[in-house]
Order: structure tokens, then sequence, then C-alpha cells
């Protein structure tokens, strides 16, 4: 008796420890690709971003706040970052909240083609959608003739302005806001607004004090999913703009590239950086705010 | 008490009118809806379509008039030597990042559902920090990362390590990896457990229960992984520009280079065939998890089947 029961302790022992090697296989390849590719090269650009430019370029090892004091003194991208990514958000959803609802309540049984429909650019290549926009708003096919012709001044150049940059934007990443928006207006009870209008508030107090406020949950999620990546954005100011339109991304690869002066790039970088979390932090905030409420609410 | 009673009639008094004015606004306001999805959907594709167009554009150079319908710049595309490299460097890069992604993503969604809280949490923050931190950040920073270290390396054992295939490959698995992890956590999220249970209580070994149960339920999102991590890295300019080494450059950054210096029929003529065969990949992919649905409905049904006569037989005999 006493052999088996330590025949079987051990034999529990061994299968446990061949279930902690497969727990520990299983999860190395990731775990270890997120150490050197991500937390690494954060850990690098922190810590460059307290040193100082090698004479030839690059990083050499020093602590100053150096770096930090300029990119402060020099808020030109960064402002015009979150400028352009304001207004693009907002872009966003004065075009996306509209076609959300229209899907929401309005195309019935083609809901899953006009999803599937804001999919497929999302599956194609960001870059060549982006150029496509130098056909149209660039000289000769597009609409800069058009509109040349229309206000009788020759053709309009689009093309460089921070205009065709928020076109771009817009377009590159509009589905992003109309997802979210869909989702919470697609599980809207109906009935609050036929209430609503059985109460006799027209269309735009219905509209404000019952759709909006449900919507809010997805306007939100879909205004951080959209700014986030737009305060980043490289290509588009690069090809929509010319590289006129100067923006955070295009800061940061004249730091590190042509520039190389790796530390002040740093500096910038952890700029872009802490303004995501906070963004993010404060996401988080308005939704666990959000759930308690509503918990409350339900109560 | 005749106060309280009186707004409650006001309205329906007065709603017929409001009814009325409503109705036409309404029409109006039903249009302008219709008008502006219709609008969104030109605006999202029109651009894709011009590209199309002008690929078959017959003109010299880089003419944005349309000069007539052919088909030769495809040819022209085809031919070049430059675009055939690109084009193999894409797949060179693109086929074993999916590849890995898609394992290592899977593996870790398996293993994360058998670690600790702290473990999960950790990991958790990490493949959201992967895909909040702007992708300029971590190409600029892998770069670095890359430098430095391979300087470090050489000054240590005199290995001079290059940019090059390995580490675009690299750094495109990282982004796909979380998003594999993603993808197949949602849908382990989403499983029945009783079915890995009771094949469990059925005495399968921990192996086959996985074979047999889990990885069926999971190759929907596996699959879903893979195409997205393919497409990710075939289609990613921005990461591959600053880790790529000369002579292995992808045909994203084969177009950039050529639109910085004015779109010609060729380059669109590229992101043409790059296009169709994107959306062939989904297709096939679409399909594929269509028919895969199919067939584990009717194994599904097949099953039902089997535990109601089951459930029937007792009584019978």
């Amino acid at each position: 008796m006493a052999i088996r029961a330590a025949a079987g302790a051990t034999a529990v022992q061994s299968g446990r420890l061949r279930s902690r090697l497969l727990t520990t296989v299983l999860v190395a390849p990731a775990g270890l690709w997120y150490l050197v590719l991500l937390v690494l090269p954060l850990v690098i650009v922190v810590v460059f971003s307290f040193g100082v430019r090698a004479k030839n370029g690059g990083y050499a090892p020093a602590f100053v706040l150096d770096n930090y004091a300029r990119a402060f003194s020099k808020p030109g991208p960064f402002i015009d970052s979150l400028w352009m990514s304001a207004a693009g958000t907002l872009a966003c959803l004065l075009v996306g909240l509209p076609l959300a609802y229209f899907i929401a309540t309005r195309a019935r049984r083609r809901k899953g083609l006009l999803i599937l429909l804001l999919v497929v650019p999302f599956w194609t290549s960001f870059l060549i959608r982006t150029y496509a926009w130098l056909l149209i708003l660039g000289p000769g096919v597009g609409v800069g003739t058009l509109l040349g012709g229309l206000v009788g001044g020759g053709r309009v150049d689009l093309l460089g302005t921070p205009f065709a940059v928020l076109i771009g934007l817009v377009y590159g990443y509009l589905p992003l806001m109309v997802f979210p928006l869909y989702v919470t207006l697609e599980r809207m009870d109906r009935t609050l607004i036929e209430a609503s209008k059985d109460l006799g508030a027209g269309r735009w107090a219905t509209f404000r004090q019952v759709t909006l406020p449900v919507a809010l949950p997805g306007l939100v999620t879909g205004s951080i999913l959209v700014f986030i990546p737009m305060m980043g954005e490289y290509v588009i100011p690069q090809l929509l703009g010319l590289g006129r339109t100067y923006l955070m991304g295009n800061a940061l690869v004249t730091d590190f590239l042509d520039a190389r002066n790796w530390p002040n790039g740093s500096a910038r970088a952890v700029g872009l950086i802490v303004i995501m979390m906070v963004t993010i932090t404060g996401y988080l905030w308005f939704v666990n705010r959000g759930r308690r409420t509503r918990e409350v609410s339900v109560l | 008490m005749s106060a309280p009673a009186l707004p409650a009639t006001m309205p329906r008094v007065a709603r017929p009118s409001v009814r009325g004015r409503g109705d036409r606004l309404g029409s109006l306001v039903e249009i302008w809806f219709r008008a502006h999805s219709g609008l969104v959907y030109l605006f999202l594709y029109a651009p894709i379509l011009v590209v199309v167009l002008f690929a078959f554009n017959d003109t010299e150079g880089a003419a944005a008039r349309w000069e007539g319908f052919s088909t030769r710049w495809f040819g022209i595309a085809l031919d070049d030597p430059v675009v055939r490299k690109s084009l193999t460097n894409s797949f060179i890069v693109a086929i074993p990042n999916a590849v890995l992604a898609t394992a290592f993503g899977t593996m870790a969604a398996l293993g994360l559902q058998r670690v600790g809280r702290r473990v999960r949490l950790g990991f958790d923050m990490l493949t959201y920090m992967s895909v909040i931190v702007p992708e300029i950040v971590i190409a600029l920073a892998t770069l670095v990362l890359f430098a430095t270290g391979f300087d470090a390396i050489e000054s240590a054992t005199g290995i001079k390590l290059k940019f090059g295939y390995p580490t675009i490959i690299a750094a495109h698995v990282l982004f796909n990896t979380s998003l594999v992890l993603l993808l197949v956590r949602a849908r382990l999220s989403g499983m029945d457990r009783t079915l890995a249970e009771a094949s469990e209580d059925l005495f399968a070994t921990p192996w086959r229960t996985f074979r047999q149960i889990t990885f069926p339920l999971l190759l929907p999102a596996i699959v879903a992984g893979f195409l997205l991590s393919f497409t990710f890295s075939f289609d990613d300019y921005v990461i591959t520009t600053f880790v790529s080494g000369p002579g292995s450059s992808t045909l994203p950054l084969f177009i950039f280079g050529q639109v910085r210096r004015g779109v010609t029929p060729e380059t669109n003529a590229v992101a043409t065939m790059i296009l169709g065969f994107t959306l062939a990949m989904l297709l096939v992919g679409q399909i594929f998890l269509i028919w895969q649905a199919r067939r584990a409905g009717r194994r599904g049904a097949g099953m039902a089947a089997v535990v109601g006569a089951e459930a029937e037989e007792p009584p019978a005999g």
C-alpha cells in the first residue's frame, strides 16, 4: 500500500512537472519575442533619451535632461500632431456616426454586406490606398482640376496641404470609428426612440438625449482607436503632405535617420508613448466608471 | 388633482401636427442617411478603383491623363527585375513570419490558460503595449536595438551581423504574435468548455483532447490569424523600411520609392496585382472558414442525432 501510494505521489509529481514544462514551452517563444523585440527596444529608447549624441551620430552614454528640454522648447511637430489627430478624430466621427446609425437601424438584410464592405479595404495595403489619393488629389485626373474648374482659377493643388493629410487620415482610419459605433447602436433598445418620440420629443432632442448617450461608449472607443494611430502616423504626412506637413512620425524619422541624433529622437518617442499611456488610462477610467454607474443604476 | 393630468394629455392632442411635420422632415432625413452612406462607400472605394483603372492606362510615362486601354504595363511590371526581386523578397519575409507568428501566438494563447494571474496580466500588458505603441516608435526602436546589438556583437566576437530578411521577419513576428494571440484567445474564451471536459471524462489523453476537440474549434481563429499575419507582413511599409538591408527590400518599399518619384502605370499595375492577390487570399480564407463551419455544423448535427437516439433508446429497450 505504502509503496503504491508513494508511486502515485511521484506520478502526480512528475505529471505536475511535465505540465509545468509544457506551459513554459507554450509561452516561452512569445515571451522571448516580447522581451527582446518589445521590452528591450523600449528600455533602450528610455535609456537613450537621457544620453547625448555621439560625435558621428548615434548615442553616447550620459545622464542629461537636455533632450527633453529641447523637445519641450520645440514642440511644433508634437502640437501639429495633436491638432491633426483631433481634427481627424472629429472628422471620422462626423462621417462615421451617420453611417454606423444607418447600418445599425436601416440596412436590414444588407447589414452583413455593408459591414464586409467596410472590412475589405482594411485587408488591402494601407500604402496603396494612401498613394491612390496622390492620383486623386494631384494634378491631372483629379479633384484638383475639378475644383479649379469650379473656382475658375486654374487647378487647385491640394497635395502637400494639411487638408490632404486630413483626408488621408480619415480615409485610412474611418472603419475603426464605425465598427464600435455600429456595435453599440446595433445593441440599442429601439423602443427607447419610440418612447422618446411618443413623449413628444423631436428628432434632434431624441438624438441628443437618447441615441447619443447610448452610443457614447462606442463613440469613445472609436475615437481612441483612430486617435492613437493618427498620432504616430508617418506614411500619410510623408506621401500626401509631401513632407511639408511635419508630424511626430516625420520628426522621429528625421531625428533618428537624418540627424542621427538618437537621444533627441528617443526623448520625443518617450513623449509620444507617454501621451498614448495617458490617453489609454483616461479611456480605461471612463470604461470602468461607466460600468460602475451602470451597476448602480441596475441596483 | 387635474393639474398633473394636463401634461399627460397635452402631447396627445398636439401629436398629429408634430407627426405630420416629422414625417416630411423624416423622409428628408432618410434620404440624407442613404446619400451620406452611399458617399462614404464611394469615398472608400473610389481611390482603389482609380489605381486599378490607371494600371490599364495606355501612356508612355507618368501621365495622369487617360490615354486609352492597355494591359501592357502588367507585362512591363512582371518583366521588371526589380519588381520580381521585391516580390520574391515579400514572400521570403511574409511566409516564415506568418508561420512563426501563428505558432507562437496560438501556443501562447493556450499556455496562458495554464499560468497564474500575475503572469497572465503581465503578458496581457505587453500584448496591448505592442498594439498601442505607435508602429513608427517600435520600428525606430527596433532599428536602434539591432544597430547597437550588432555593434556590440561585432566588437565582442568579430562576427558582423547585417540587416536583412531575419531582422525584418523578427520585427514582423512581434506584431503578428500579438495579433494571433488576441484572435485565438477571443475564440478560446468564447469556447464551450464542456466538450473538452467531456473528452477528459471519457479518459482521452490531453493531447487527444487537444487534437480532436480544442484544435478544430480554434482552427477558424488560427486560419484568420495566419492570413492576417501574412497580409500584414506582405503590406507593411513602416517597420520593413527601417529594418531591411540592401537586397531585402519588399514590394511596399518598391512602391513607396516609385511613388516618391511620381506614380507610373507600372506602379499601378504592381499595386493592382497586390490588391488582387490580397483579396484572393481573403476570399480563399472566407471560403475555407465557411466550409469548415458547414462541416462542423454537419458533424454537430450528426452528434445531436446520435445523442438524441441514445436518449430515446432506454424507454424503447
